[in-house]
């Protein structure tokens, strides 16, 4: 094990090396690009035994990946914003051909207005492709998240595809120490992918990819469905053998001073380092707050969150999306599974800060509530 | 009922799918009328009509080409 100062995209790269992908289809995107260009390196150094697959657009290289992944080889790859939405047809097929790999997601807004500053739009327009979603609020979380990513998406219980998702910018490009594990305990955690479904063979030959008339496409569609209900589990699983490994606790809800809290605050992505602030300082003026940091978007963890916010009296939703016309998503999918009286904060769309003040403001109107949803930090006219 | 990604390891497996079922109209040949012509064995987009003029309805889709270009009005396409 060593400990550098990185980017959480250095820290994903270092996952990715450690996680031995023998196909690396991906395609430069900002606040992607550095993760591209360190598995260049690794390549080209060989420090990784892989084929680094140089695309021409992001839906070639989600279609490389995919290709890849069904010739039954461990892939791994990367984008962002505009470069998800580019991939948003094949991620549809990934998760149909049921290809486990994964992607990192530098989450950044989407054009127009053209914008490459944070927020988490991308991929929560992606939510309905059948992909699994973990979002990370670190460096540290950003590498561990993305080798446990394999472990749950390969599971064959599962035989889904994995996206990791990391605030781009407030992640990618600011360094904070990180722990490498060594390769060894890695290949212990995690052995060389073992394909079942599909893989490439000539002597055992297979068809993979092919039309389903309305005879087999509920079924089949019906089968990712539990193949994701199943991933709650498998997630957990995951995350406590990781912790027996690394000594690094994960699960698919993180709460933070939540068992007394009258207001609970839900939201993912690395605002929950700001909102934890808050909360102590909130705490320290005697008043009874938590913090709910969701990591597994989907599958959606309902129990998980249930039981944490069980005792509660209402809860504040933070979204750094938009589902317009409704409210956010995280905010929207809260009111659909859990009974609690809930108020919605848009914030943070395209990069702008979400200060200690603004995370005050979504206190004060979760206490004494004017309206369900509420856009934080509008300037006036 | 379906494999893991639909996938299919029996190779030549796409004529279990019977494609009859999608038919509204058939085709009906009335050998006496044919002159033995083959354009409905050559047009048939689904290869469903033999060297004998015999039509396997497990694959024909009832589109009516065969009865749209037989010269001797031979074929009859009637409802299901």
């Amino acid at each position: 094990m060593t400990k550098e100062i990185m980017t959480a995209n250095k820290a994903v790269a270092e996952a990715a090396r450690l996680a031995k992908p023998k196909v690396i289809p991906v395609y430069p995107i900002t606040p992607q690009t550095t993760i591209s260009e360190y598995l260049a390196q690794y390549v080209a150094d060989e420090k990784i035994d892989a084929n680094y697959v140089k695309v021409e657009s992001e839906h070639s290289a989600i279609s490389a990946a995919v290709g890849a992944s069904c010739a039954g080889v461990r892939v791994f790859t990367a984008t962002s914003s505009q470069g998800l939405m580019l991939m948003h047809e094949i991620l549809f097929a990934a998760a149909g051909m049921r290809a486990p790999f994964v992607l990192a997601d530098a989450n950044r807004a989407i054009s127009a207005p053209l914008n490459i500053w944070n927020d988490q739009q991308d991929s929560i327009a992606q939510r309905d492709a059948g992909w699994l979603q973990i979002y990370v609020e670190n460096a540290q979380e950003a590498l561990d998240t993305t080798l446990m990513a394999y472990k749950v998406s390969e599971n064959p219980k599962v035989l889904l595809p994995s996206m990791v998702c990391l605030d781009g910018f407030i992640l990618t490009h600011t360094v904070e120490p990180v722990e490498i594990p060594d390769q060894e305990p890695v290949d212990e955690f995690l052995p060389p992918y073992k394909p079942e479904h599909a893989y490439l063979d000539p002597k055992d030959p297979m068809s993979i990819g092919n039309l389903a008339d309305p005879d087999y496409y509920l079924e089949a569609r019906h089968d990712m469905q539990v193949a994701m209900e199943n991933s709650i589990d498998v997630i957990q699983e995951t995350c406590d053998e990781f912790a027996e490994i690394f000594g690094r606790k994960y699960g698919l809800v993180e709460p933070y001073k939540t068992e007394d809290a009258d207001i609970i605050f839900v939201a993912m992505g690395s605002i929950c380092s700001t909102i934890r602030v808050i909360v102590n300082q909130l705490r320290d003026q005697g008043e009874k707050v938590g913090l709910l940091k969701i990591r597994a978007y989907r599958p959606f963890p309902v129990e998980a969150i249930d039981e944490a916010v069980k005792d509660c009296q209402k809860l504040a939703v933070v979204d750094k999306n938009v589902t317009f016309g409704i409210g956010g998503a995280l905010y929207t999918d809260v009111k659909a599974k859990i009974h609690k009286e809930a108020y919605g904060f848009i914030a943070g769309l395209g990069g702008r800060d979400i200060t200690p003040e603004a995370i005050l403001e979504m206190y004060e109107k979760t206490k004494n509530p004017v309206k369900e949803v509420t856009w934080i930090g509008l300037k006036e006219e | 009922m379906v494999t893991i990604g639909c996938v299919i390891k029996t190779p030549g497996s796409s004529k279990n799918n019977k494609t009859g079922s999608w038919r509204t109209f058939k085709p009906i040949l009335d050998k006496e009328k044919c002159i033995d012509c083959d354009n409905c064995i050559i047009f048939c987009p689904d290869s469903s009509v033999n060297k004998q003029h015999d039509i396997n309805y497990d694959y024909c889709k009832g589109c009516g080409i065969c009865a749209h270009e037989c010269p001797s009005d031979a074929i009859e396409m009637v409802k299901e």
